[in-house]
Parts: structure tokens; sequence; C-alpha cells
């Protein structure tokens, strides 16, 4: 049979962001996959290699809109390492909260876009009505919906007040309901069990093999996790578990990140309960020479940033390892033999963010001709997921996801209008 | 005013263009879409296609890499076209106004309708400056 070459991108409505990948097709099946990326490239390090250290976490928070809060983390502990800065108690705990409310609105991010690329639009508007509470909370707290700037180097920049605690409680106890309804129709959904099971299976050894980290790692049973491990902010004194699938395909990944949600709500709460009033912050005088790192459990796996210093107001350098750099490649473990209907949630699973990977990259010159045509592989899988669903008619009288749904809605009395 | 721009007013449809974004204003313009929000109520959609759109949102602040194809796009989209500059990025390419890898800001690479600044424009405004749009070209 021919080989037949499928450009996705570098626009394409599958992806938020400018990625190219290229796909090599027998029929149905993919036979490779090729990523090509650098249109998200702004060169950030090189940009903070001219901010003074005060400035960086506001330029580091950019790298990555879902991610504004791993990035500044990561950093600021990097240079804390430098400077022996010893943070404040109470800003441990702000610090802990604020990434979890993160780690929240990321994942709840995710499920819907999944939803979307099954066909699923129902769970992709629900999923994103529900993430508006945090942001809500979280505009609150640091007066903008994204991109917090609350961390600092030797604590946080604003406390959070005594009058905010009862709602981000609040905010979090309802989220509870929420997600069994999530969990209910995710898991028992007879359509998403046989577009996700089974599917992009990534093996053990391949998670190793690549790196990979985060969910997706963790989905293959791999129980790696930088807040157990290498405990930073106030992980060390609370009581949650790392969460891991075995099976390794999509199903086991959005398993994990659903279950994740409900290890972080249990986290902001345990924080709101142990958190004492106290300083937030410690006078930082000069960055002595020298270089530290930070590491963070961002929500897509581990966030890596290396700072050196030489004792002026500035880092010689500073290099970032985002986690979607070393997800993205295990696409040529999981996409290949699959089908082009397939690869789109398969590619979605990893939740690749390309403006975190893209900090360094060969720029080649005379790329310039490249098909800007688009295939529209998210259609394809939504007919694909339709399909199923009217192939089930018969067995099924009402899809169980929207049964569980709209029962999950009458639980937490909303109302559709 | 001609038929075409009256009938685009009435229902302009939407392609979105990250060109070197942080993603927060692409969730934001998304998040316009969903049930908080809900633009489809006026007949704003985001389409697939630039083949099928009115009006072109651009966020990010044009790197080197995609300005040729911003370029590209913005040929290719029928007229009249509107272009959308969203977030500060593509206002003044904001806070990487000095990166090496920068061509923009958006206009210019191509023209621009109307600008969008904050960081990221709340969902709010994004609809205001939509709104605002409309008005200025009906
Ligand atoms: S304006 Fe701000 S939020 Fe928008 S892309 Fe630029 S840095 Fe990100």
């Amino acid at each position: 049979m021919k080989r037949t070459i499928i450009p996705i991108g570098p626009y394409h409505p599958l992806q938020e962001e400018a990625g190219f990948f290229q796909l090599q097709v027998e029929g149905e099946k993919v036979l490779d996959i090729d990523v090509d990326l650098g249109y998200n490239h702004r060169g950030i390090e090189k940009i903070c290699e001219a901010r003074t250290f005060d400035q960086i976490p506001f330029v580091v928070e950019r790298i990555c809109g879902i991610c504004s809060t791993s990035h500044p983390l990561a950093y600021v502990q990097a240079v804390e390492e430098i400077a022996r800065v010893q943070v404040p108690e109470r800003a441990l705990y702000i610090r802990t909260i604020i990434a979890e409310l993160e780690r929240l609105h990321s994942h709840l991010l995710w499920l819907g876009l999944a939803g979307h690329f099954i066909g699923y639009n129902t769970v992709f508007m629900w999923a994103w009505r529900y993430r508006e509470p945090v942001l809500d909370i979280m505009e609150e707290m640091t007066g903008n919906r994204q991109n917090y700037a609350m961390m600092k180097i030797g604590g946080v920049r604003r406390d959070i007040l005594e009058q905010d605690l009862p709602k981000i409680r609040k905010m979090a106890e309802d989220l509870r309901p929420v997600l069994d309804m999530f969990v209910g129709a995710v898991m028992d959904d007879p359509v998403i069990h046989a577009r996700t099971k089974g599917v992009g299976v990534l093996t053990p050894e391949d998670a190793r093999r690549y790196g990979a980290v985060g969910p997706t790692a963790r989905a293959s049973g791999l129980a790696i996790d930088v807040r157990k491990d290498d405990p930073y902010a106030a992980y060390d004194r609370l009581d949650w578990k790392v969460i891991t699938g075995e099976s390794g395909d999509v199903f086991a990944k959005a398993a994990v990140r659903l279950l994740e949600i409900a290890e972080s709500i249990k986290i902001v709460l345990q924080c709101l309960d142990q958190m004492k009033p106290g300083e937030i912050d410690t006078k930082v005088k000069e960055i002595p020479p020298g270089e530290g790192i930070g590491r963070v459990e961002a929500p897509r796996g581990e966030t890596f940033h290396y700072v050196r210093s030489d004792g002026s107001n500035r880092p010689v350098r500073h290099k970032v390892r985002a986690p979607s750099y070393v997800n993205v490649p295990t696409f040529k473990a999981t996409c290949i033999g699959q089908t082009v209907s397939d690869a789109t949630i398969i590619l979605a699973a990893v939740d690749p963010c390309y403006s975190c990977t893209e900090r360094m990259a060969v720029v080649d010159a005379g790329a310039g001709k490249r098909p800007v045509e688009q295939y529209d592989l998210v259609a394809v899988s939504q007919r694909e997921g339709q399909k199923m669903l009217r192939s089930l008619a018969g067995k099924v009288a009402q899809t169980t996801l929207e049964k569980k749904l709209a029962e999950g809605y009458r639980r937490i009395g909303w109302k559709a209008c | 005013m001609s038929l075409k721009l009256k009938a685009l007013c009435k229902s302009p449809w939407i392609f979105h263009v990250n060109t070197g974004a942080c993603n927060n204003c692409d969730i934001e313009l998304v998040d316009a879409l969903t049930p908080r929000f809900d633009v489809e109520r006026f007949g704003i959609l985001l389409v697939g296609s630039i083949r099928h759109a009115d009006a072109l949102v651009v966020t990010g602040g044009v790197t080197r890499q995609a300005a040729p194809r911003l370029k590209r796009l913005y040929e290719q989209a029928p007229k009249p076209r509107l272009v959308i500059a969203c977030g500060s990025c593509a206002c003044s390419k904001g806070i990487f106004h000095d990166g090496y890898h920068m061509a923009g800001p958006v206009d210019q690479i191509v023209p621009v309708d109307i600008y969008i600044p904050g960081c990221p424009p709340k969902p709010e405004a994004i609809i205001d400056g939509v709104v605002k749009l409309l008005k200025k070209v009906a």
C-alpha cells in the first residue's frame, strides 16, 4: 500500500499552540511520526540572563500560562539554594496551596480538551465550567486569573487573607461532588472505554527509556513524583498519595489525572487547616556566586531550573527543562501502529505544552516551505466517537456518560439554563 | 457598508493563531466560548480552517519562525478580513520585547484592526474588544 504523509499543523485546531507533526500512514495505520517544533521559541533563557534576579519570576511565569506557578517556584527554589535562604513556614504553605490550585485547574482543562477530542463536547463544556471557580479564587487571592506573580525569592509576594480562607475551603469542597460525577462518568462510559482502553499504550520500559515524567509516567506504573521524592514547599508535612496507573494507555492517563484532582483537593484542605499566621517573606540582600537547582512537580511532570550566579545582580546562566520536553517524544512509542483517528487522543493524552518546551531550538532558515493545509483530525476522531455511540445505541439506551452527568448535576443542584 | 461586511458583523467566525504566546491568552480565548461567557450565543464561533474565518485572532509576539506563516494565513483568509491582536505580547511583544527570536509585534507583520491589551486579557476584555471592533466596522 502507498505511504501517505499527513501533515498536522503548524496551525491546527487540534492544538492550541503551534507545533508541526507529520504522520506517515498506510491506509489507516500510523507508521511513523515526526515532530518539528520551534514556532513558539521565544528565547526565554537568554531574556532571563538580561534581567535581574527579582525580575525573572515574571519572565519564567510566562514560559507557560498553565504552569505559571511551577516555573517561578522552581526558579526561586534554585536561587534560594544559592543564597541559602530559610523560607518562612507560612510562605511554604501558601506556595503549596497555589501550586495545587494550579494543578486543579490544569487537570480540569485537560479533561475538557480530551473530551472534546473524542467527540464529547459536553465534557469539554462542563469541565471548563467547573474550572471557573478555581480561577475566581485565584483572582481573589492574587489579583489575576492566570499569571499569579506570587513567587518571590525568600517567600511569597502576597499573604492569603483570613477572610479568603473559608472561600477557598468552600471552593475545594464544592469540587468534590463534581469530581465524583466526572469519575463516575468517565470510568463507566462504554464509548470512552472503547476509545481509550488499550489505545496508545506506553509500557513502563518505554516510559523509562524516554524519560517520561508526571502523569504520563505515572499512568505506566512508575511512581515518580518530585513532591514525594524530593519534597519542597510544605509537601512533606502533608498526607497524600502518589497516584499511579498500570496499563499506560489513554484511559490510565485520564484516570491518573482525575484521581490527582482528588489528592490536590485533599492537600489544599490540609494546608488550610495547618497554616499558622506568621511572616511570609525573608529579606534576601544579595545573591552570592554559586549554582543551584530547583525541581517542582508541575501538572505535567517535573520542571527543572538551573541557575548560576557570579555574584552580580543577574544570573550568568539560567537553564529550564520543562516536562513536555521529555513527554512529547513518547509519541514515537505510543502512536506507531495505531489508527489515524486514535492519533489525536494519543497526542492529547500527554497534554503536550509547546510553549514550555521551546526555549531552545535550532532554527532552520530554509524551512519556509511547509504545507499549512489542514487535515481535520479532530473531526475524524469525533466521528469515530459518534460511530461507536451509534453502534452501541442498541445496547445502552442512553449513554452512561450523559446519564451519570445528569445525575451528578442533580446532586450538586445545578440547573442547566 | 458592503453586504459581506454586514453579514460578517452578524456572526463573525474567528480563527485563532498562536504565534508564540504563553498559552494564557489562548486559554482565555477558548474560555470565552465555554459556559461562563459563551460567546456562541452571539454567533461568534471558533473555526478550524482559515478559509472559513472572518476574523483572525492573533496571540503571542510573533516569533521568527511563525512570522512567515502568519503572513501566509492572512493572505489565505477570505476578504473582508479582520485582525485582532489579543494580549500584550501581540500588541507590543510584551515581556519578550528584547528576545532575539521575536519578529513581531503583530502589526509589523500584518495590519491589525483592534488591539486587546492585558496579560492575559480577561475573557470579558476579549469580548469587549470584539464588540468594539464590530461597532467600528459596522
Ligand atoms: S500577553 Fe501575557 S498571557 Fe498573553 S501570551 Fe503574552 S505573556 Fe502570555
